[in-house]
């Protein structure tokens, strides 16, 4: 089976200033969106209590949130979780926070033993916890950043790897946009998501740039456009392909991965579907802006690429 | 096309061979089992399994196996039922002594388990559990350690002859006031001497104000005691829980992570963490006879009867406490400089000392106990066999000595071996007043939310390997076998890795499964579409095969690489469920790299390598 006959000739870098250009725009926007909208964090980074409960018979959320204003947490959010019997409550965290008798409080407030109410889960989290896991999100992504980009100045040249890292950052940001203006749950898990998107993603790159090396090389008459256009042509369909079982594999976690990973997912494959777009107009289209000559590439003994193994 | 090297093929076949016994215990299953193990930690003897046999009979329940497993003594059976009553046997038959704990026991057979073979360690999302982090209250412990010194600093310049004018505590400073310089300087070489743990400077602006705060390096080393006498008091406590495969971990520089897998109660396990251990130090009577008042039950009055931790030898103790817990400053294990014997080295706080200075003086020559107490939940037996929860004093003598001259603030307990006095100092550590802990992070799931999350995460694998499969065979025809082939097998050295590291597999851990399955197919797409486009380009088969894993390699390499940085860094930085999800995802790419490349080129060359005239591949 396949997609296309021969090699498509899609003038890609045509666009290559509005791509920027879109790119930049939509950053900025997202970074407003993050400064004013903000993300919806889970307990892992704000801290506060989260109880699954699951009820032998179906439940009026009304009568829970009164039970728990009862017991004194007014401040609740209680909502149907898949069914009409599962039930899950936040707490926002609590003054006297290192208290973790809250877990136990609240089980008695339902009236766990009377009602038959099984637990499903307790997450109890100190406001303390979560911002240093916020910290350590950033910094994470800060080291990821770094490691990848002296990685590629290794094995390419500078101006590829500032290419490679504005896409990392374009996309962990439009993903991040995604989940602001959509509202999914931020937590550790989705965390994890973006991270793995940011690999991702530069793999992506990383092989646009393996050709644009090994063309440039061979052709020495293209000019630097023909070459990333005949570059990113080549590995088009590979790029479809990959993306198609990526996301065969996500689809599957989506429906049938529950509710942990549902999240995660979801980031992902949006993540994915970006990054498809990032690695043609992003990356190598800063590369390009910046300046990338046959010269930067050539090996010192011009014979290298063709003996490698 | 020229031929592959038959050692690639043999060690493509080792690896395949070692990965799948490796990765074998996971098919096994568990069985529902009772893990036996001594408090102390010491392994059991063999004969330990008559014991067990004994108390099987009575209620006639015939266990499966009944063996050794390392340092524990492992009954397996055949229901769940047998099981729980067979627990409840056994606890009644062996005591308190003893930790007896539910278990599911992996089946796998001895041969493999000797080959250091064993299942992947679950999560405790996936297997239902309770998850605790402590976080040690370091503060409280340096504001007592100074509020120690601004009592006992005036008190020993008194003795000193060294006059003060005033004194008082100022923020984490303890303050001093003197008349002149004289007296200033006296105190001040006084106390660099005998307070090497203090910091002296002079208030600013006041040349006869002298502040003495505790160095850096002191208020460490208060801190990781504070966090050590927690973490072994935790320990111990945990111990006592009878929970299989328990973590009490330290992390970071004041947090203790607590795992116990299966435990749904937590309101039982908050009570035992928050239990209390004190320690006395207490004066033996010695003109009673603590064996006939063991006998009779009869104890003379002013006397409390005592039975030492190892061994059960009665005392019988003063009931005037000498010093307590609360007072130890630091107790380390160490050699004694004049007999080259191992020893413990304690020091106590100014109060302690004094008494301690008091009691010794008069007492030289006699012996003197450490009698150890705890308040904790127990299950007892009552006589139809229920049991019954209820708060228990215990109190073990752990260590009597003789006192062999008069000392204060620092003594050593000599005439120890070496492993005793490791144990004593640990003793001394776990029963001191330790630093108060908070709960700051709680996490408990229900067994069946962790039944749900492995069932779903297991369906979302099998529904995601077989779209994948489905579209690569479709797709890339006899090639798409090979990259599916080789994708199995990188599941399986995926597996294999896991089992072998005993990284704990979680939820996030299966979506980095799922995930690492797309992103290792990607390997084989990039090489096959470079074999179709040097196919399109007129090339022969064999050379196109050979071109287009020669030139894929290199790309796959980088592309690999950079991901794998990303998840270094996330095993590097990220905690719990994010580490595990890295270690998959890290482990995923480094066998992609081997079984997309070597695998599948492998099975390339077996099956076209040997056809001279070739036209096309079934690659379309």
């Amino acid at each position: 089976m396949k997609f296309f006959d021969r090699v498509p000739k899609i003038d890609f870098m045509a666009q290559r200033k509005t791509g920027l250009w879109v790119s930049s725009l939509l950053t900025i926007g997202v970074v407003l969106l993050l400064a004013f909208r903000g993300l919806n964090f889970g307990i892992d980074f704000t801290g506060g209590v989260l109880v699954e409960v699951s009820y032998p018979q179906t439940v009026e959320l009304e009568d829970v949130r009164q039970r728990l204003a009862k017991a004194g947490y007014e401040r609740n959010t209680v909502q149907f979780f898949g069914t009409s019997q599962d039930v899950l409550i936040r707490l926002p965290p609590a003054e006297e926070t290192s208290s973790a008798k809250v877990s136990s409080n609240i089980l008695e407030a339902l009236g766990a033993a009377e009602q038959n109410i099984q637990l499903r889960r307790i997450d109890f989290v100190g406001p303390q916890v979560g911002e240093e896991l916020t910290e350590k999100g950033a910094l994470a992504l800060i080291f990821a950043f770094i490691g990848i980009a002296a990685y590629i100045m290794f094995r390419f040249e500078w101006k590829f790897s500032v290419g490679a890292v504005a896409a990392l950052i374009h996309d962990a940001m439009m993903t991040l946009g995604f989940l602001s203006v959509f509202w999914v749950e931020f937590d550790l898990t989705t965390l994890a998501a973006i991270l793995a998107l940011i690999g991702y993603s530069n793999n992506e790159t990383v092989v646009i740039y393996d050709r644009v090396r090994e063309n440039l090389i061979a052709q020495r008459r293209a000019n630097i456009f023909e070459v990333v256009n005949l570059s990113i042509n080549q590995t088009l369909l590979r790029s479809v392909i990959t993306h198609l079982t990526t996301l065969l594999v996500l689809t599957a976690l989506l429906l049938m991965g529950g509710s942990s990973v549902h999240s995660f997912a979801v980031a992902l494959i949006f993540g994915v579907i970006v990054a498809t777009y990032s690695s043609i107009y992003v990356s190598t289209g800063l590369a390009i802006l910046l300046g990338i000559s046959r010269e930067d590439l050539l090996p010192p003994q011009d014979e290298a690429v063709d003996e490698l193994p | 096309m020229r031929p592959y090297a038959s050692w690639k093929y043999i060690a493509l076949l080792i690896v395949t061979i070692f990965s799948a016994l490796y990765a074998a215990p996971n098919l096994y299953g568990q069985d529902p089992a009772v893990q036996i193990s001594l408090e102390s930690g010491e392994a059991l003897p063999d004969s330990f399994g008559e014991r067990i046999a004994t108390a099987l009979q009575a209620p006639g329940i015939t266990p499966t196996s009944s063996r050794r497993e390392g340092t524990h003594w492992v009954v397996r059976f055949d229901s769940t039922d047998t099981q729980l009553k067979a627990n409840d046997d056994i606890k009644r038959e062996l005591g308190n002594r003893y930790v007896v704990a539910l278990f599911q026991a992996s089946k796998t057979p001895a041969w493999l388990a000797s080959m250091g073979a064993k299942p992947m360690a679950l999560g405790l999302d996936l297997r239902g559990g309770v998850h605790f982090l402590l976080e040690v209250d370091v503060d409280t412990v340096r504001k007592k350690a100074i509020e120690n010194y601004v009592s006992e600093l005036p008190a020993t310049l008194r003795k000193e002859g060294i006059r003060y004018t005033g004194r008082r505590q100022n923020g984490d400073a303890v303050v001093l006031e003197f008349a002149d310089e004289a007296k200033l300087d006296a105190a001040r070489r006084f106390i660099a001497k005998e307070y090497r743990e203090l910091a002296l400077q002079n208030a600013p602006g006041q040349p006869l104000v002298l502040e003495a705060r505790i160095t850096d390096v002191e208020a460490k080393r208060i801190q990781d005691f504070a966090v050590q006498q927690n973490l072994i008091t935790l320990r111990n406590r945990v111990n006592q829980l009878g929970v299989a495969e328990p973590v009490v971990q330290k992390q970071g520089a004041n947090r203790i992570l607590v795992q116990l897998p299966g435990v749904q109660d937590t309101t039982r396990v908050k009570e035992l963490l928050g239990a209390t251990a004190t320690l006395e130090y207490r004066a033996v009577v010695q003109d009673a006879d603590a064996g006939s008042a063991a006998a009779t039950g009869i104890v003379p009055p002013g006397t409390e009867l005592f039975y030492t931790r190892e061994g059960h030898i009665p005392y019988l103790l003063n009931k005037d406490i000498i010093a307590s817990g609360s007072q130890l400053v630091n107790a380390q294990p160490g050699i004694d400089q004049q007999s080259g014997t191992p020893m413990v080295s304690v020091t106590l706080d100014g109060q302690g000392a004094k008494r301690m200075f008091d009691f010794t003086s008069k007492n030289v020559g006699k012996p003197m106990a450490v009698l150890f107490r705890e308040r904790q939940v127990v299950t007892t037996y009552n006589a139809k066999g229920e049991p019954m929860r209820e708060h228990r004093d215990i109190d073990q003598i752990i260590s009597v000595a003789s006192i062999r001259g008069v000392f204060g603030k620092n003594f050593q307990t000599t005439g120890l071996g070496s492993k005793e006095s490791q144990d004593l100092a640990l003793q001394l550590k776990a029963g001191a007043l330790a630093a108060p802990v908070d709960i700051v992070e709680e996490r408990t799931v229900g067994p069946s939310l962790g039944a749900d999350n492995i069932r779903q995460g297991f369906q979302a694998a099998a529904l995601g390997l077989a779209l994948v499969a489905l579209f690569m065979i479709v797709y890339y025809r006899v090639f798409g076998i090979f990259a599916i082939l080789a994708l199995a097998l990188n599941l399986l050295l995926l597996i294999t890795g896991l089992s072998l590291l005993q990284a704990t597999l979680t939820m996030p851990g299966i979506a980095g499964l799922v995930l690492t399955m797309g992103i290792a197919v990607d390997a084989n797409v990039l090489i096959y579409e470079r074999i179709r486009e040097e196919l399109r380009g007129g090339m022969s088969p064999a050379k196109a095969i050979e071109a287009g894993y020669d030139r894929a390699f290199l790309t796959i390499a980088d592309a690999n690489v950079t991901t794998l940085i990303a998840g270094i860094v996330l095993i590097a930085v990220g905690a719990g469920p994010v580490r595990g999800f890295a270690v998959v995802l890290a482990l995923g790419i480094v066998a992609s790299q081997f079984t997309a490349i070597v695998g599948s080129r492998a099975l390339a060359h077996l099956v076209f390598g040997r056809r001279a005239r070739m036209t096309d591949l079934p690659i379309w």
